[in-house]
Parts: structure tokens; C-alpha cells; sequence
């Protein structure tokens, strides 16, 4: 017990403040993710040949944009792209140094998985809300975004998942977090404890996000199960 | 009325052009049950979504009360898609909304918020109960009246229905279809019902045209047809009704 409360007396700050900075990181990430993912991920699923308004060239277009966006490996995107997140933010350190490279790698990574729930909403309803004079819009925003509320919302809680684990591959490089204590304080420093602590607080970290959104997501699902 | 004239879809595919609606003339009286019967893939389905051009005719025009739809475009089209009410084979409800939220849908997208007409007709339909439930929670035969009451609730002088209960036991079948009669009767609306099933098309219709490869076989009164059928087509059609197989060449 006495080693246990020597700890906390050590650590337990640093590990709390680690816990927020994380939260916090991907959180925030996360939303901006979405506010570039969504309208990016409806909009290519839109210009499909049998979507709403197909257009091949901006299709082709937006697709190599978000598989390019897909495919560089986050760390070398962070480092690649200091200059800029300077520009945006004024520091490529901390929380907000993390969240300009962990938005823009997940912007497209969101908007795939925008694409992927707005393709399963059936085609019925679509032709039906044509039939009762629906626009694009009202089309996009009434019916596909609607209906596909519960597969949007796993796609979240995968995204933050997601997220988190890149928030803490940011901590090599000096953002904070839990995955900057478990490197810098706990690996680095050859304290196993404290390596141990904060990975055990990032399994727990996930666990409760995705439960979190299963939950969410079955809630707000009103189709028959 | 509705004057269909000279009507023609043609869609491209990778083996060349595949021609849906050939020629396709039909006129429809105000206030009628028109029947249009077929095997699959005669166009029906095609010719039907060309009246409220969810299709595009490649040619030819469809004029309702004497203005040609085929010409709308942007919002004059949608406003004029508005005014037709359809219904669909597999209900097209909205999963994700409640009943009452369903039936509103036509209306909320022209700004209207008023949801008395809709309750009204939920109680015309039988279902003002289930107002707050979602599609899910309901029976086939309940859903399509849902979607009844949805294409009802913009006061339309055209319903279009596609294959409205083919996907219902024959019992529910019967109570939509009496149900779409009295409507009919009622408040006066044309209803244009595309169906493979002979037995809906006598039950309801009082004319029907029978199509065969995109073409019109024959156009009449329901019951003229089905005693004296003029073509292939129609005969092909109620041998089968009456369960006998017949050679196509001896016809």
C-alpha cells in the first residue's frame, strides 16, 4: 500500500494531467477531423456515378486526395508538416502542436468512413424523397446523414480510437499525453512502473470510448434488430 | 388528365442501346384506377417514374392537364414531383424517423410545419396510434399505409403505386387495396398502379393497359380486357393467371 500511495504521490499528478492532455489531443482532433470528413466524405460519396450529383472529375479528384491523405504514415506526416502546424497554431509542441497533424491525418480517414455509411442507405429512400421534391440538400441532410446516424456514430468511436493511439505516437515528438509519459517518463527512464500505468490507463481509455459509442450507437438505432 | 405521348427511354449499356419504353401512348381520365400490367422488366416500372420524371423520357412528352412535365427542371420540377404522390413495393419508410415524422417529410421540406392534415390522415389510414412509432415497430400492411398517408399528405391530384402490395399476404392486399379504392373515391385522386398481379388489377382498376417490351399491347376497360384479350401479350398474361401453360406459338 505504502509504495502504492509513494507512487501516486510521484506520479499521480503527472498521470492525471496525462490523462487530459490525451482526452483533450484527441477530442479535439477528432472534431476538426470531422468538420474537414464529413462534408469531404459526402461530397465524394455524391459525385459517384449513381450518386446525387455525379461528376467523374471531381470524383477522381477527391478520391486520389483521400487515399494520398490515407496513406502517409502518420509520424512521418508530424514531423513533415512542422512548418505549417507553426503556421496554424504558433508551436509544434504540446496539445495544440499535436492536434493540427492528428486533424489533418484523420480528416480523410473520416471521410472514408463518412463515404462507407452514407453508401449503405437504400436506395428506396433516396428515390422516395426525390418523389416527394426533396433537393440534394434536404436529401443529404433529412435522409442519408439521418439514416445513417448509427453507423456514423461507430465510425466515430473507431475514429477516436484511432485517434488516440496517433495522440500517442505524438508524444515521441513532444506533445503530451499519456503515450509521452509511457515514452519519455516510463521508457525512456527505465521506470517499468510508470510505463505499465500509463499503457494499463490507455487500454482503460479505450475500452470506455468505444463502449461509450456502442452505446450511443444502439440507442439512437431505430431499425428493427 | 394525363396524356402520355410517343414516350421513348432508351438507356445506354456496354452491349449498345437498351430501349425501356418504345413508343409508349396512353391516356389517363381524371379520377381514374389505371392499372399498368406486365411481366418484370416489360417497363412498367420505367413508364411510371417517367410521369413524375423520376426518369428522364429520352423523347416524347407527358402533359398533365395540358402542360408538358417533361420540360421542368430545377425547382419547378421538384415543386411539380411534390404534387404527385407515389408509394413503393417495399414501403420506403424512414427507419430512422417516427411515424408521424415520416408522413410530415413531404411537407417539412417545403417549410411547413403544421402537422394537423397529417394526424388527419393517420386516422383516415387507421394507424393514428402509431404516430410515435417507428417503422420497424410495425407490420407490413401498417407501413404501407404509412407511406399512404405520407404520398396523401400534400393533397395530390396524381398516386403513383409500384407494386404497392406485392411485397403483402393477400389478406393485407386486400385491405390496401380496398383502402386505396376508398381514397380514391373520396378525395378524388388519380391513381396509376403498376402491378404483375391480375387479381390486384381486377380488384381495383377500371382500365389498364398491358405492356410488353417497352411497348403498349392493349389499353382498355379492365373487364373488356380480361374477357377478350386482343394480344399476345394479355392472352400470354392470363394463361398464366389461370395457372395453364401455353405454347407462345399457338397463340
Amino acid at each position: 500500500m505504502e509504495a502504492i500511495s509513494a507512487f501516486m504521490d510521484e506520479f499521480g499528478e503527472l498521470l492525471a494531467l496525462g490523462c487530459w492532455e490525451s482526452f483533450l489531443m484527441t477530442a479535439l482532433s477528432c472534431m476538426f477531423a470531422y468538420v474537414i470528413g464529413l462534408p469531404l466524405g459526402t461530397w465524394f460519396h455524391m459525385t459517384k456515378d449513381n450518386g446525387l450529383a455525379p461528376n467523374k472529375a471531381v470524383n477522381t479528384v477527391l478520391g486520389w486526395v483521400i487515399n494520398i491523405g490515407r496513406s502517409i504514415p502518420f509520424i512521418i506526416l508530424l514531423v513533415a508538416i512542422i512548418p505549417f502546424t507553426r503556421l496554424v497554431v504558433g508551436t509544434s509542441l504540446g496539445v495544440q502542436g499535436a492536434i493540427v497533424p492528428l486533424t489533418i491525418s484523420a480528416a480523410p480517414f473520416v471521410a472514408r468512413m463518412v463515404e462507407q455509411s452514407l453508401a449503405e442507405v437504400d436506395e428506396g429512400l433516396i428515390e422516395a424523397a426525390h418523389s416527394f421534391g426533396a433537393n440534394n440538400f434536404q436529401i443529404v441532410t433529412k435522409v442519408m446523414l439521418k439514416e445513417s446516424l448509427p453507423s456514423l456514430i461507430r465510425g466515430a468511436a473507431i475514429t477516436f480510437v484511432t485517434l488516440f493511439g496517433y495522440a500517442a505516437m505524438a508524444g515521441t515528438v513532444g506533445a503530451g499525453g499519456l503515450g509521452s509519459i509511457a515514452i519519455r517518463s516510463g521508457y525512456q527512464r527505465w521506470n517499468t512502473a510508470i510505463m505499465i500505468v500509463s499503457v494499463v490507463l490507455c487500454v482503460i481509455f479505450v475500452q470506455v470510448f468505444q463502449t461509450i459509442g456502442d452505446v450511443i450507437a444502439r440507442k439512437v438505432d431505430k431499425r428493427a434488430r | 388528365m394525363i396524356e402520355i405521348k410517343d414516350i421513348c427511354k432508351v438507356y445506354p449499356t456496354r452491349l449498345g442501346d437498351f430501349t425501356a419504353l418504345d413508343q409508349v401512348n396512353l391516356t389517363i381520365e381524371d379520377g381514374d384506377i389505371f392499372g399498368i400490367i406486365g411481366e418484370s422488366g416489360a417497363g412498367k416500372s420505367t413508364l411510371v417514374r417517367c410521369i413524375n420524371m423520376l426518369e428522364t423520357p429520352t423523347s416524347g412528352q407527358i402533359l398533365i392537364d395540358g402542360k408538358d412535365v417533361t420540360k421542368y427542371k430545377g425547382q419547378q420540377l421538384r415543386e411539380f414531383r411534390g404534387s404527385v404522390g407515389m408509394i413503393f413495393q417495399h414501403f420506403s419508410l424512414f427507419q430512422q424517423s417516427t411515424v408521424l415524422k415520416n408522413v410530415m417529410f413531404p411537407l417539412e421540406i417545403r417549410g411547413e410545419k403544421d402537422n394537423t392534415r397529417a394526424l388527419e390522415l393517420l386516422k383516415r389510414v387507421g394507424i393514428a396510434d402509431k404516430a410515435g412509432s417507428y417503422p420497424s415497430e410495425l407490420s407490413g400492411g401498417q407501413q404501407q399505409r404509412v407511406a399512404i398517408a405520407r404520398a396523401l399528405v400534400n393533397q395530390p391530384q396524381i398516386m403513383l403505386c409500384d407494386e404497392a402490395t406485392s411485397a403483402l399476404d393477400s389478406r393485407t392486399t386486400i385491405q390496401i387495396l380496398d383502402l386505396l379504392k376508398s381514397i380514391n373515391k373520396e378525395m378524388g385522386v388519380t391513381m396509376i398502379m403498376i402491378t404483375h398481379s391480375l387479381d390486384v388489377a381486377k380488384r381495383v382498376c377500371n382500365r389498364i393497359a398491358v405492356i410488353d417490351h417497352g411497348q403498349i399491347a392493349e389499353v382498355g376497360p379492365t373487364m373488356e380486357v380480361f374477357d377478350n384479350p386482343q394480344s399476345k401479350a394479355t392472352k400470354l398474361l392470363i394463361s398464366h393467371y389461370n395457372g395453364t401453360i401455353v405454347d407462345e406459338e399457338v397463340l
